[in-house]
């Protein structure tokens, strides 16, 4: 039985982590990322080829999480897989007992380090969520039966600063319909905005974990602002963490300002969704930030 | 060549619904060759929407619809018969039914199929293109094509790399999902997104051995 679902079902307020498994099969710090995050967050989120940057996978990361005793959301892309392989993913994750699956598109392979790649998009996320709702169903995406039933907790993201916004909230009510029970947002830096776009999408009555990532420089704010669609870090921000030189304050800082952002935002929002980006050190003074009791 | 294929009636009226008076172009180009088109094609088509209750309003024969430039100047002259239409029928391949859309501001709906191009002759297209999905979904996206504006070919709206209307994969490339909400928007049938077919049969673009040659192959074949 999946802990999220559980929780979130219960209204309880909601964190999540992340970790990005590495680029090889050295795998020393994100065990130490793991041991960061364990018992301080819900569920873990193991990104899948993240930012079409080829690295080690996230069904083998999620299946070591389960082993490790940790919560994992298997992340799972359509860029790379046609539907033959996404649904036997999905069985294979359900056979090692992951449920949680947040079903996205996935970044465009021009983005990667891989750009010359071919693209598959057979499924988006939208039919990837059907097709999770059919194995839920035992059916495969063609409709034969399944040898067993999956029990899958779907979620999927949105983002809530992208402008204009009417089109992802179309999106959202299309992926609810297609099965979606939670959703995890891009990165938030204004509450005003995670406010706005709450006020629209609560009429759904699916919960949504506000997007953090840890700030952790000027550099990486203006890096966002400039090249991350829907990522807005306001001026106040940029000023405050660049004041800070020293590797240790700026982690100190950052995590201030990721917990005074959820501290500011959970009144709005049924959870949030941490991604420290390998600052995974930072959790404690997050949560303590966050005033999550 | 374009090879088209006819849209099954009733699905052609599935998408026109609540739409009465429709005005009908018709490509003299690749449809002909096919025998997809034409004049005799358009009258026929013109008799059975108003056997289905529908009144058509006008139509216009074009020799080549992928030519914005002629669209505009021969559908110019129709302006009258245009402004009590609801709704066009467009009888070509998909570029053509994008050509139309983007001249003319009402719902256009493709009563084609586009399955293949093969060779070129007669394509005088612009930026529109066509991806041969052999499943034409222009009257669900205001007539602009999901599958060649959008960088995934994504059929179910925006995804999040999209921002301010502009696609991240090349700054100044359009947002093809954003360019449809607009269009939709304008035309107040946004509630069209929500009935597009999710997943894509990819058989559709598997060209059947009969239209794989053009006409002139097949004449030099059975010569």
């Amino acid at each position: 039985m999946s802990l999220l679902k559980e929780k979130l079902e219960a209204g309880e307020f909601t964190v999540t982590g992340e970790i990005g498994p590495p680029k090889g099969i050295d795998t020393h710090e994100m065990a130490e990322e793991i041991e960061h995050l364990r018992g301080k967050v819900v569920a873990v989120n193991v990104t899948d080829i993240q930012s079409a940057v080829m690295r080690l996978g996230s069904l083998i990361v999620s299946e070591h999480l389960i082993r490790e005793g940790i919560e994992p959301i298997f992340q799972i892309t359509c860029r790379d897989r046609n539907r033959l392989a996404l649904q036997t993913e999905l069985i294979s994750a359900a056979w090692v007992g992951i449920e949680n699956v947040l079903a996205l598109t996935g970044d465009h392979q021009a983005l990667g380090d891989h750009p010359d790649a071919m693209g598959v998009f057979d499924l988006d996320s939208v039919s990837l969520l059907q097709t999770i709702t059919m194995l839920m169903d035992g059916k495969d995406l063609a409709g034969n039966d399944l040898e067993g039933t999956p029990t899958f907790f779907p979620g999927a993201c949105v983002s809530p600063g992208l402008d204009p916004v009417e089109p992802q909230l179309l999106k959202m009510e299309k992926k609810i319909d297609a099965g979606a029970r939670f959703f995890q947002t891009q990165a938030v830096y204004d509450p005003k905005q995670m406010e706005d776009f709450m006020r629209q999408a609560e009429q759904f009555r699916v919960p949504v974990l506000a997007g953090i990532v840890v700030l952790k420089s000027a550099g990486m704010a203006r890096f966002m602002n400039n090249f991350v669609a829907g990522v807005f870090v306001p001026d106040h921000l940029i000023k405050e963490i660049a004041k800070y030189k020293k590797l240790k304050d700026q982690k100190k800082k950052g995590a201030e300002i990721a917990g005074r952002l959820i501290r500011e935002m959970k009144h709005c929002c049924q959870g949030a969704h941490i991604m420290p980006l390998g600052w995974t050190d930072t959790i404690d003074d997050i949560l303590a930030h966050a005033e999550i009791a | 060549m374009l090879v088209t294929e006819e849209k099954p009636l009733a699905e052609v009226l599935d998408r026109m619904a609540g739409q009465d008076a429709i005005f009908i172009v018709g490509c003299q180009g690749c449809p002909m060759g096919w025998e997809t088109g034409g004049p005799e094609k358009v009258a026929a088509l013109g008799a059975s929407l108003e056997g289905e209750g529908k009144q058509v309003v006008g139509t216009c024969m074009i020799d080549f619809l992928c030519n914005k430039a002629l669209v505009a100047l021969k559908l110019k002259r129709k302006l009258a018969a245009l402004k009590q239409a609801d709704a066009i029928l467009v009888v070509s391949c998909g570029v053509g039914v994008q050509a139309t859309a983007a001249m003319v501001d009402l719902p256009c709906h493709p009563a084609l199929n586009t399955i293949s191009s093969s060779g070129h002759q007669g394509l005088w297209p612009s930026e529109e293109r066509c991806g041969q999905c052999g499943e034409c979904v222009l009257s669900l996206t205001g007539g602009i094509c999901p599958i060649t504006t959008c960088a995934k070919s994504m059929l179910n709206g925006p995804c999040g790399g999209s921002h301010k209307g502009f696609c991240e994969v090349e700054p100044e490339r359009p947002c093809g999902w954003y360019r449809i909400y607009d269009r939709l928007k304008e035309q107040g049938r946004l509630d069209q997104l929500k009935k597009l077919p999710h997943i894509r049969d990819f058989r559709k673009m598997d060209i059947p051995l009969k239209q794989r040659g053009s006409i002139r192959w097949a004449l030099e074949v059975e010569d």
